[in-house]
């Protein structure tokens, strides 16, 4: 059996003395583990920190093995935000979550590409201390999340009021069906509903750091209720403490 | 095949890093057939050192002494200290003789995967250590990975009331690489905290 696609270094995990097991997301075979032979190495160390972009080939005997990745270094995302802790914590939690929720080996092109695109924006953001521009990656990391969402089989509905269809001033959200509720629908069961921000349905809308903070709750009262729950595992801690700094 | 304590001997020698059985059964009978020059020698150090050697209660070395001996030297500067995430990053700053001040070995880095969290570390004696009158800089001397790099963020964020500058290790060109040689990430770092010549 062998394959060849690029991949995302999700995880790489010691194996042995100078082995590691290997987590990449790649567009055409999902979540894929390997073997990387002398991937302890300081040489290969480099090559496999969590978010670097490779070229995989992946060999086994047959497919249900584990087997053996051979993988060539395409971009390293992980360099550009080493400086900014804010930054490093935003890509941890994206890659920890891809690595703790997705199921190996489903293809995922849709999730690839998206979180291809938020590594970009990741890295080409400005670093710490320019307080409103950081806010663009997180605003994509929110919706990044969404389409995560939406990947694990838990899309949200967001085009329409549950109850009254209209497309008018939604605001809030069903926690039971993940449906939109517009404003005047869901005026008397507020205490019960999520907020819904308005930059998750108006890709134009600048958010505030409130709206950042309901976005963040929205995914997060999804992934850990209808997801993470479900598995009977923990959200990761990584998402935590990049919400903690967001809220500093 | 061999006696109980033979086997015990390989069994225990296939645990050190780089050897596996089949070497720990040829160190077994290297060790057997030069018991007095080697063998006994080797036995009365191994426990000697086991008796003697333990984790220095200032900064996390390993020493004969508590303090150990980096600790007690009047002749190094107590106003910087290094933090390291072992005692082998230690011991390659003490080879490369650049470093007189004092360090901390904080034991690991943080790491989600293998569920290490700040309370594994050794930080409650170097926020402690920071807030000395005396410590004027912590240098950071982490790898440049993400879980290095997540530790050193982290400390810095905690050590954030204490009177000190916190600096770190620089990232980019190692001395004798060759750019064709060097990752790209390495590069664009490199390239990010260029200085004027």
């Amino acid at each position: 059996m062998e394959w060849r696609d690029q991949g995302l270094v999700l995880s790489a995990r010691k194996h042995g003395e100078t082995a590691a097991i290997v987590s990449l997301l790649t567009p055409r075979q999902g979540r894929h583990l390997g073997l990387v032979r002398g991937g302890q190495s300081r040489r290969r160390q480099g090559l496999l920190q969590p978010g670097n972009l490779v070229d995989a080939v992946w060999r086994a005997r047959l497919e249900e093995h584990l087997g053996s990745f051979t993988l060539e270094a395409i971009h390293g995302f992980s360099a550009g935000v080493l400086d900014d802790p804010l930054r490093l914590k935003g890509l941890t939690a994206a890659l920890a979550l891809l690595d703790a929720g997705l199921a190996e080996r489903e293809a995922h092109e849709g999730i690839f590409h998206e979180t291809l695109g938020l590594l970009r924006a990741l890295e080409a953001a400005p670093g710490a201390g320019a307080e409103d521009g950081t806010r663009g990656w997180i605003a994509a990391h929110v919706r990044w999340e969404l389409k995560l969402l939406d990947c694990l089989g838990f899309g949200l509905d967001l085009s329409a009021c549950a109850a009254t269809g209209t497309t008018e001033e939604l605001v809030y959200v069903s926690p039971r069906s993940g449906r939109a509720v517009s404003r005047d629908a869901g005026a008397p069961y507020r205490e019960k509903l999520l907020a819904l921000p308005g930059f998750l349905i108006d890709p134009g809308a600048a958010p505030s750091r409130i709206d950042i903070a309901a976005g963040l709750a929205l995914t997060g009262y999804f992934l850990q209720g209808h997801h993470f729950a479900g598995t009977g595992r923990a959200m990761p801690a990584a998402r935590n403490r990049f919400i903690d700094a967001l809220g500093k | 095949m061999s006696s109980p304590e033979i086997e015990r001997l390989i069994g225990l020698l296939a645990k050190l890093p780089g050897l596996g059985p089949r070497s720990a059964r040829r160190a077994a009978l290297y060790l057997l057939k030069r018991r007095e020059s080697v063998m006994t020698p080797l036995a009365r150090v191994l426990n000697d050192t086991a008796d003697a050697v333990g984790i220095c209660g200032t900064c996390g070395n390993l020493d004969a002494n508590d303090p150990c001996g980096i600790c007690a030297d009047p002749q190094r500067l107590g106003s910087q200290i290094c933090v390291v995430e072992g005692v082998a990053d230690l011991w390659a700053l003490e080879r490369a003789g650049a470093f007189a001040g004092r360090y901390h070995v904080i034991g690991g880095v943080l790491s989600a995967l293998d569920g290490v969290g700040p309370e594994d570390l050794n930080m409650t004696g170097l926020a402690a250590r920071a807030n000395e009158p005396e410590v004027e800089e912590i240098i950071l001397a982490l790898s440049a990975t993400v879980d290095g790099q997540t530790t050193a963020h982290y400390i810095t964020e905690r050590l954030d009331g204490a009177d000190v500058s916190i600096t770190r290790l620089a990232h980019g060109v190692p001395v004798g690489g060759e750019l064709d040689y060097l990752d790209d990430g390495t590069i664009a770092v490199a390239l990010k905290a260029r200085r004027p010549v």
